[in-house]
């Protein structure tokens, strides 16, 4: 089963795509692009679409989806962790 | 085998102007807020047509009343409308919406209200929009080479799954209309913010790409000028973030998944402007679902394609729209508003170019007649596009 997706490899989150992820699930993420799987466990609860984070990252580091910059961290986050608006923002407006 | 070649057909209608529906609509439409009754009387008293009813056309002046006059005409002029009955409180601007759509050749009327009142309107409006409805019910389909279907795109309500799987279904096809010589429009200016060098790199020339980063520019003035914040829950929406997107940047990283991977942007086109060649345009438009559509349609387009990711249940009142979606939750819980579920693209149990032809697929049964299910659900969302206060 795939639990989460991603764009590219170089993506520093991934998006959950199946419901009722819990902490402590080890999640098969999909690199679409390169039609690969790996692997990161769940810390907290991830709701679908939501996002996990793929790596640890510090305040001020980009995020890297689609291999684009899509924002901020703006609270340190843990591989593992529910990644979204409580610890990232827009770099715009 | 693939879903459309060179040789595809469909059946429409081909209007005097050469322009092809996909439907057979008679239109009674208003010129401002105040016509809105005579309008629904007609549409009630005569089965068959359709009242479009809006709040505006009073006191609005400039760039603004240029807009909203091309949004009506081009409403009127879509080859989705057979003929068109027009209902002002007054005869100038009436005539002006009379003469604009009178322009395809198609069969219009204006009504004024002064100096009549509502009574005499409605009754020599009814007699007249029944001899339309028989003029329109006589005409037949014919075969059409699918390169005479003009398709828009814009996605809405999207989430994380839009980017994934809706969007990319949709740019699936767009790829393989685009080299059968299709119209093709996408837009949502605000909802490039952070994609802009990737539409900017995509356009055919210099020339197209300077319109493109005028119209992108002219839309973050437009938002400096008013924003109290960063716009989080508006741009995204809330029903975004509760759907996992995050930021501005990401949601248009997925917007921009719908111009698929090889179409160039050939055009840019201002609000409600008519495409004038073929090819992949770019309009200058809110991301609001049913402005956008609404636009789509004026500048005239025939059929929709609306991927959605935690459910926009949005139609419009002429333009058929097609909606898709990849969230497994979504299908299963808004099943009645989704034409074409490619959730399975998230599990690897369908790839992109199947997704993208079960789209096509969709889109001709469409285009043949068959209803989407915003158009069995009755969505007929029209919403006019402001740029300022009226005077």
């Amino acid at each position: 089963m795939i639990h989460a997706v991603l764009h590219e490899a170089k993506d520093t989150v991934a998006v959950a795509v199946v419901e009722g992820i819990k902490a402590g699930t080890d999640l098969n993420a999909w690199i679409m692009d390169d039609d690969k799987i790996i692997h990161v466990k769940a810390i907290q609860d991830i709701p679908i679409g939501h996002k996990v984070a793929l790596k640890d990252m510090k305040t001020g580091d980009t995020i890297f989806k689609y291999g684009e910059d899509i924002g901020k961290v703006v609270a340190d986050i843990k591989t593992g962790e529910h990644a979204h608006v409580h610890n990232i923002k827009t770099k715009r407006w | 085998m693939a879903v459309v070649s060179a040789s595809t057909t469909f059946r429409g209608y081909r209007r005097d102007n050469g322009r092809v529906g996909v439907r057979n609509h008679v239109v009674i439409l208003p010129v401002d807020d105040i016509s809105n009754a005579a309008v629904e009387a007609v549409a009630n008293n005569i089965k068959g047509t359709i009242a479009i009813p809006h709040p505006y056309g009073r006191l609005q002046f400039g760039e603004d009343l240029e807009l909203h006059f091309r949004t009506l005409i081009g409403t009127g002029c879509n080859p989705n409308v057979a003929a068109v009955i027009v209902i002002g409180i007054e005869e100038g601007w009436t005539k002006r919406v009379v003469d604009g759509i009178a322009a395809t050749g198609k069969p219009v009327m204006g009504f004024s209200i002064e100096l009549h009142g509502d009574h005499d309107t409605i009754m020599r409006a009814s007699k007249a929009a029944k001899e339309l409805v028989h003029y329109a019910t006589a005409l037949e389909r014919v075969e059409c080479p699918i390169s005479d279907l003009w398709v828009s795109t814009k996605c809405g309500e999207s989430d994380t799954t839009s980017g994934c799987g809706g969007n990319p279904t949709v740019g699936n096809a767009f790829d393989k209309l685009y080299t059968l010589g299709s119209t093709l429009v996408f837009g949502e200016t605000s909802e490039i913010t952070g994609g802009e060098h990737i539409v900017a790199a995509r356009c055919a020339n210099d020339a197209v790409r300077e319109r493109f980063m005028f119209m992108f520019d002219r839309y973050q003035d437009m938002i400096n000028r008013w924003k109290t914040s960063d716009l989080s829950e508006s741009q995204p929406t809330k029903g975004n973030i509760a759907g996992g997107l995050t930021t501005i940047e990401e949601k248009a990283m997925g917007n921009i998944q719908k111009i698929g991977k090889f179409c160039k942007v050939d055009g840019v086109l201002d609000k409600a402007e008519m495409p004038t060649g073929k090819g992949l345009w770019f309009m200058d438009s809110s991301s609001a679902a049913a402005e956008m559509v609404t636009l789509c349609a004026a500048s005239g387009f025939a059929v929709h394609f609306f991927p959605t990711g935690q459910g926009n249940v949005i139609g419009n009142p002429i333009l058929p729209v097609i909606k898709i979606c990849a969230n497994p939750r979504t299908v299963r819980t808004m099943s009645e508003h989704i034409d074409v579920d490619t959730s399975g693209l998230l599990q690897r149990e369908m790839d992109l170019d199947q997704a993208g032809d079960k789209l096509l697929e969709c889109m001709l049964a469409t285009a043949n007649g068959r209803w989407t299910a915003a158009e069995t659900l009755g969505h007929r969302e029209f919403v006019l596009t402001r740029l300022f206060e009226s005077a």
